[in-house]
């Protein structure tokens, strides 16, 4: 089996998350102050990255935690199968720091949603950005990201799987049919 | 993981592997209940009917916050202020309550069996909160919870469980439980009230003699003597019974270095545990009030999530 399209390679992921480093940065006037909250699973490995590059460029060590979204779901009443809970680890205080929420893809939102209501149940930040690798479209809630790796138009039959070294053992992302994953 | 029971009435369906998962997710319930907002929208438009037809405290108050912290909605339902006290059938109650679209049940009663009965005529998820001398299953989870956050794991432990084991639910649900989860079980208690048939489950070994159950435990479990079931002479004197089955500093010496105290309350203090034992730095009776709530909250997830 192989994909329809392979949309970033290893490089452009780099680049792409060098380039949402730098947008970070010129937005916020810095690295002071922020944190960077990775959404299980793939969110986590591409927070650290980006705290990675902000310590590189700006000399600042930007703290990150892991957040998970299960308990904070809208569709748990209607789920046929337990959702898996993971840790959430958010060792620092919230206050007064602006947060940036990291994740893979951004489909409809939803995930997004509970997200935002996780986080402000661990406390009040001084504000919340999001940076996504990949935007795919199809929002079904008012939500947009602050920073986009690739700008990707999908069909809703398409699957966007972004796999990363930590997690996948490679870094890209590919655009499949649903078809073919059956 | 095997298929999921849909009740907690016991452990009889339960595999070591979904015990397991509520134990680990009881821990991201305990760091949901240190956060500020110690809620989570989880059971939200559910409604958990808290049945209770003995008399608790500490149970009925730790489900009842359980669910809210979950987002359910509570509906408490105490026998003494119900028409039960008219007469009024278990299953006829349960019918009344059932036209209340109630999602889930908490069901204590002082007959063994009874949440069994509610679990055959609800036809929704039932937890046992204790039976009779039955079952008590979230106390023995809860009970695991804690030794398991001592040690680590549950594997090669010795439990000394010491008192009134013949009308302990606690006792029955803690030798169902603790060998599923790879520990040892020793229940000790005067022969009147050690009933011989208990021997017979699998990990659990019976013992009148206190100094021998304690000898090498890693955890005591002090179970609270049931003076109002002790008009049938099953002890010669409180004073005698306290002499030789205190749980004490002196006892503990017995114990692994560091073993720790378990009470599922209430303590008849001096009684069944000294003061020194149930407050000293061995202790850990207040834990388990506070991971009984994380449990519940674990069960409650487990038992109400994914099964549409």
């Amino acid at each position: 089996m192989t994909p329809k399209a392979t949309i970033l390679t290893a490089d452009e992921v780099r680049r792409a998350l060098t380039r949402i480093a730098h947008e970070i940065i010129e937005r916020n006037k810095g690295a002071e102050n922020l944190a960077l909250i990775g959404v299980h699973t793939r969110g986590i490995p591409l927070a650290r990255r980006l705290a990675e590059k902000l310590s590189t460029l700006e000399g600042v060590d930007v703290p990150t935690g892991m957040l998970d979204i299960t308990l904070y779901r809208d569709d748990l009443s209607e789920v046929a199968q337990q959702p898996i809970i993971r840790e959430t680890q958010v060792p620092f205080d919230l206050r007064d720091r602006r947060v940036i929420l990291v994740d893979d893809v951004l489909y409809t939102g939803r995930t997004v949603r509970a997200a935002l209501d996780a986080l402000i149940d661990l406390g009040r930040p001084a504000g919340i950005q999001l940076a996504v690798l990949v935007d795919r479209g199809h929002r079904e809630l008012p939500i947009r990201a602050d920073y986009v790796g690739k700008n990707l138009p999908t069909a809703a039959t398409e699957v966007v799987k972004v796999k990363l070294q930590e997690t996948d053992d490679v870094d890209s992302v590919e655009l499949w049919d649903m078809e073919a994953l059956r | 993981m095997g298929a999921r029971p849909p009740h907690l009435l016991d452990f009889q369906d339960w595999t070591p592997e979904r015990l397991g998962a509520i134990l680990d997710n009881a821990d991201t319930m305990l760091q949901v209940l240190d956060r500020p907002v110690k809620k989570v929208p989880a059971l939200q438009g559910l409604t958990v009917c808290n049945a209770f037809f003995e008399n608790s405290t500490r149970t009925r108050t730790s489900f009842e916050l359980a669910a809210r912290r979950m987002s359910a909605d509570v509906l408490t339902f105490a026998a003494g202020a119900s028409s039960v006290s008219k007469g009024e059938s278990l299953r006829d109650t349960l019918e009344v309550l059932t036209s209340y679209k109630v999602d889930a049940y908490i069901v204590r009663h002082h007959a063994a069996g009874a949440a069994h009965l509610v679990a055959r005529y609800s036809g929704k998820p039932v937890i046992n909160a204790g039976d009779g001398r039955r079952a008590h299953p979230t106390q023995a989870l809860l009970d695991a919870y804690t030794i398991r956050q001592e040690y680590g794991s549950l594997e090669g432990k010795k439990i000394a469980i010491l008192g009134d084991v013949r009308h302990s639910r606690v006792a029955r649900s803690n030798a169902e439980l603790l060998p599923k989860l790879g520990a040892q079980v020793v229940l000790c208690g005067p022969a009147t009230l050690l009933p011989p048939g208990l021997a017979r489950m699998p990990g659990v070994t019976l013992t009148t003699d206190p100094r021998e159950a304690v000898r090498g435990a890693h955890a005591v479990m002090a179970l609270r003597l049931q003076r109002e079931r002790m008009s049938g002479g099953f002890l010669g004197s409180l004073q005698e019974y306290a002499d030789t089955y205190q749980v004490n500093d002196t006892l503990l010496k017995e114990a692994e270095s560091g073993a720790i105290v378990l009470h599922p309350g209430p303590m008849n203090r001096d009684l069944e545990i000294s003061s020194d034992a149930a407050d000293g730095p061995q202790s850990r009776i207040l834990k388990q009030v506070e991971n009984g709530q994380a449990i519940r909250m674990s069960v409650l997830y487990h038992l109400l999530v994914g099964r549409n």
